[in-house]
């Protein structure tokens, strides 16, 4: 069987809200730079396929679903603020010489043609590692903070009404369109555009540049792009997926998705949906490769786990839509195992507690993946598309006058 | 002295057939230029933007270096291979919005130790806003209106955290220092926003602000808001007439003079005698204004095209038409008087018995400096000592290279005219620079807070 795709999800001092709180944790370097670039290189050192980078264009919120309009939970007691997401991964860019690089950004409120170029510059600077985590904003007070538009508040129990569904159909739909404009953007420059012929003075051949000529119902962009096309071509993209609405954008528009089984038990009907939701779609790009989700405690035994585990949640129970697993890496290497043998291709990690969680699955279940021969020993050459077997594509544009 | 770095990009300036002359897009050019702008202590590197590609009569322009990578992409990356100098970016004020202005600058600021700068220009062509949602045209006072509006949110955004917002403290389980840190609210024409910040605030509070204002209203309004201005004047005369003036307007608006520092663009021209310089610059002019890039910079004034019209020929006779149809689009206009500009060079053509080739050869030389490093550098100091400049930003015709050999050279002159710092002694730009902190840490206002 194929080994196994492994990524981890970076956000914060952990997943938990109560993770800056732990000893191994560093609360008073959340916002610097030498942070998330031990992060990055320890992920490196693990040989990671990708790191995610969570981001967001509002406070964080204990639970949003709860919140005001001002997004808020005033809370005092958890972290709150972020650095940009695209901006540390640029950063963490020339630190690191293999690992992805994915970090989110919304299609609600960030233009497109921003989203492009920033992903394009991503992939040129780390040599083709760049990937983008696509996501939607339903908050209203995100909304808010921009004032071009107004979302339906959405509480806990207005999510069934005919007004939110809508609303959220109109973003995933939206988000779907960004995604198609950004990936023509990325082929708005055919390869070999740049020709630097100096006997005809032209530094470009214009008929390789292309017009993307897009109209939707929630914006138009013209193009082409301002960024020649980068290693990949096409960046990774990459979608969080719970639901049918979700599962047909990530079929619509991106590479890889990430679900968020509760068991093992669960999967087979995951993929079915998945498979569904492809074919609904009528996806023409490669099948979705599929990575499932996980909040991890580790700890060198499992009782040490679950005491942890219960220390976190004295000041709060963690809200996960992903399974959570308190355990040794051991117990973790087997639950992975049972998950690609039930058909994903891999895991996307949320450790728990940073760096804590982190180094304990670089350090101490990789090691144990890789006797049981379901991981890399050594990052192969290649970018990240490669990584997940997703081949380099010509630009669409390709013999298509301009 | 300020000195910064221009990297040499879209425009008919740059040389791209010079065998020196190499990627403007991958990452390793820009590490290049960067460390040996570091290399020579300067203040600040400068990256220009462009949203759209230009165009001259509906095709893609392909004489001159066309595309450019992300400016925030470019200098986040930028800040991970060097220590002290400062990263600016041009970046536009229609076609973003402050919320996320603010936090890519902050976390451009975060991420590099307090060496943020933006330059905040507005963006005059409707065709960039093919390319986004909000699309449209904006007219002239509204584009100054929404840029200054769009700074001040963006002011009042990071300073929504003040600089002891985060406490971090586990024993007390306290993360923020209150449940109001963030809060903001700017209402003015252009924008109407609420709610709450997301970044902490960066080393400097506010990053450095740069503007480029030359006409009266965009002088006034770099004089109230900014902290460098971007000039175009470069001839001695000219630069100290636009520096007395500057700083006047500075200086009748409350602010300190000094605390408005004026860097013209300038590119350096070097030879070991100054008749190899000469012989250089003469080269590497008519290498930039071929004859084809002759036509294409007049049509640039008469907004029409001009390809029958003999680039050796007089200065053509024919009227501009500016209210045509933009011929060429995606580059910042030249001049609001095109007739009174076309009228200029017909004069200067007569005066000098120029053709039309040699009038924009002239029009347009950015070298001000041309000679031997000993001579730059006197030069060079010769506008600082006397109230011309506050300092540079210094480019070359070749790409990522050019830099070279004025950080070599030049540079070591200026060090040992004691005009130039032989190592960085402050941490931020702000420092470099000479700027103080902003007034206030930043505190949220006391209403807000007296609520939580």
């Amino acid at each position: 069987m194929a080994p196994i795709h492994l990524a981890v999800a970076l956000d914060g001092a952990g997943w938990h809200p109560a993770a800056w709180r732990e000893p191994g944790a560093r609360p008073d370097l959340l916002f610097t730079a030498r942070y998330w670039a031990a992060l990055a290189r320890a992920a490196e050192r693990g040989l990671l396929d990708l790191v995610t980078i969570e981001d967001g264009l509002g406070l964080q919120s204990g639970d949003h679903l709860a919140a005001g309009i001002d997004g808020a939970d005033r809370r005092t007691d958890q972290v709150r603020g972020r650095l940009d997401a695209e901006l540390v991964a640029a950063f963490v860019a020339p630190l690191t010489r293999h690992v992805g690089l994915v970090p989110t950004v919304t299609t609600t409120h960030t233009e497109p043609f921003h989203i492009a170029s920033a992903i394009s510059t991503l992939d040129h600077d780390s040599h083709g590692r760049a990937g983008w985590r696509v996501q939607t904003s339903a908050r209203a007070d995100e909304a808010a903070h921009f004032g071009r538009r107004m979302l339906p508040e959405i509480r806990r129990e207005t999510l069934d009404t005919p007004e939110t569904v809508a609303a959220v159909a109109d973003l995933f739909e939206e988000a779907a369109d960004a995604v198609e404009v950004v990936r023509r953007l990325w082929d708005s420059w055919e390869d070999d555009a740049e020709i630097r012929d100096a006997a005809t003075n032209r530094f470009l051949d214009r008929d390789k540049i292309h017009t993307i000529d897009f109209e939707g119902r929630f914006f138009s962009v013209r193009g082409p792009g301002i960024v020649p096309r980068s290693p990949q071509g096409q960046p990774l993209v990459v979608a969080l997926a719970h639901a049918r609405a979700a599962y047909e954008l990530a079929a619509r528009a991106a590479d890889v998705v990430f679900t968020t089984p509760q068991g093992a038990a669960d999967i087979p009907a995951i993929l079915g949906e998945i498979r569904a939701a492809q074919h609904a779609v009528g996806r023409t790009l490669p099948p979705l490769r599929v990575l499932a989700d996980l909040v991890v405690v580790l700890d060198t035994d499992a009782d040490a786990a679950h005491a942890r585990l219960r220390r976190l949640e004295e000041h709060g129970p963690l809200r996960s839509d992903a399974a959570v697993l308190a355990g040794t890496p051991t117990a973790l290497a087997d639950l992975l195992e049972s998950w690609r043998d039930e058909g994903v291709d891999g895991s996307r990690l949320r450790p728990a507690v940073l760096p804590t969680d982190l180094d304990a699955i670089v350090d101490r279940l990789v090691p144990q993946l890789q006797e049981r021969g379901l991981f890399r020993t050594a990052y192969g050459p290649g970018t990240l598309r490669e990584r997940f077997g997703l081949e380099r594509p010509a630009s669409r544009y390709a013999g298509v006058a301009a | 002295m300020i000195l910064g770095a221009y990297f040499p990009g879209v425009n008919h300036d740059t040389v791209w057939s010079d065998p020196a002359s190499g990627s403007h897009i991958d990452f390793a050019s820009f590490e290049h230029w960067a460390r040996t702008a570091e290399r020579g202590t300067f203040d600040l590197l400068f990256l220009a933007e462009g949203l759209r590609l230009r165009t001259r009569g509906g095709q893609v322009f392909d004489q001159d270096v066309v595309g450019r990578p992300d400016t925030f992409t470019v200098l986040a990356s930028l800040a991970a291979v060097t220590e002290h100098i400062g990263l600016a970016g041009t970046i536009n004020s229609t076609f973003n919005e402050p919320y996320e202005l603010a936090r890519k600058f902050a976390t451009l600021d975060i991420l590099s130790g307090g060496r943020a700068a933006w330059n905040v220009v507005t963006s005059s062509d409707a065709d960039t806003g093919e390319n986004f949602r909000r699309g449209g045209y904006l007219g002239h006072s509204q584009r100054y209106e929404r840029a200054g509006e769009t700074l001040d949110a963006v002011r009042a955004l990071w300073d929504s955290w003040g600089s002891d917002a985060v406490v971090a403290d586990p024993a007390s389980g306290r993360f923020l220092r209150d449940g109001h840190v963030g809060d903001f609210a700017f209402r003015g024409a252009q924008f109407d926003i609420a709610g709450r910040f997301s970044t902490p605030r960066s080393p400097q509070g506010h990053p450095v602000v740069l503007q480029a204002g030359e006409s009266p209203a965009g002088r006034d309004f770099a004089a109230s808001r900014s902290d460098a201005i971007f000039s175009r004047y470069q001839k001695f005369d000219e630069a100290r007439a636009f520096y007395a003036d500057v700083k006047a307007r500075v200086a009748k608006v409350g602010r300190d003079p000094d605390q408005v520092k004026i860097l013209p663009s300038a590119s350096v021209i070097l030879g070991d005698t100054e008749a190899e310089a000469r012989d250089r610059h003469r080269d590497v002019r008519s290498r930039q204004v071929d004859p084809f890039t002759a036509i294409v910079l007049a049509e640039m004034v008469w907004n029409r095209d001009l390809s029958q019209v003999d680039p050796d020929g007089p200065v053509p006779e024919l009227d501009p038409t500016p209210d045509a149809p933009k011929w060429i689009r995606g580059r910042a206009p030249l001049t609001q008087d095109a007739h009174g500009t076309a009228e200029a060079w017909r004069a200067l053509g007569r005066e000098h018995g120029w053709s039309l080739r040699e009038v924009v050869t002239h029009v347009f030389d950015r070298a001000e400096f041309v000679g031997t490093p000993a001579q730059v550098a006197a030069e060079i100091d010769r506008y600082v000592q006397n109230d011309a400049v506050d300092g540079f930003i210094l480019g070359s015709y070749v790409s990522p290279a050019g830099l070279d050999e004025v950080v070599e050279k030049v540079v070591p002159q200026l060090r040992d005219r004691g005009v130039l710092r032989d190592r960085y002694t402050g941490s931020t730009l702000r420092e470099h620079l000479g700027l103080r902190p902003p007034a206030g840490l930043g505190e949220p206002p006391a209403a807000a807070r007296t609520a939580s």
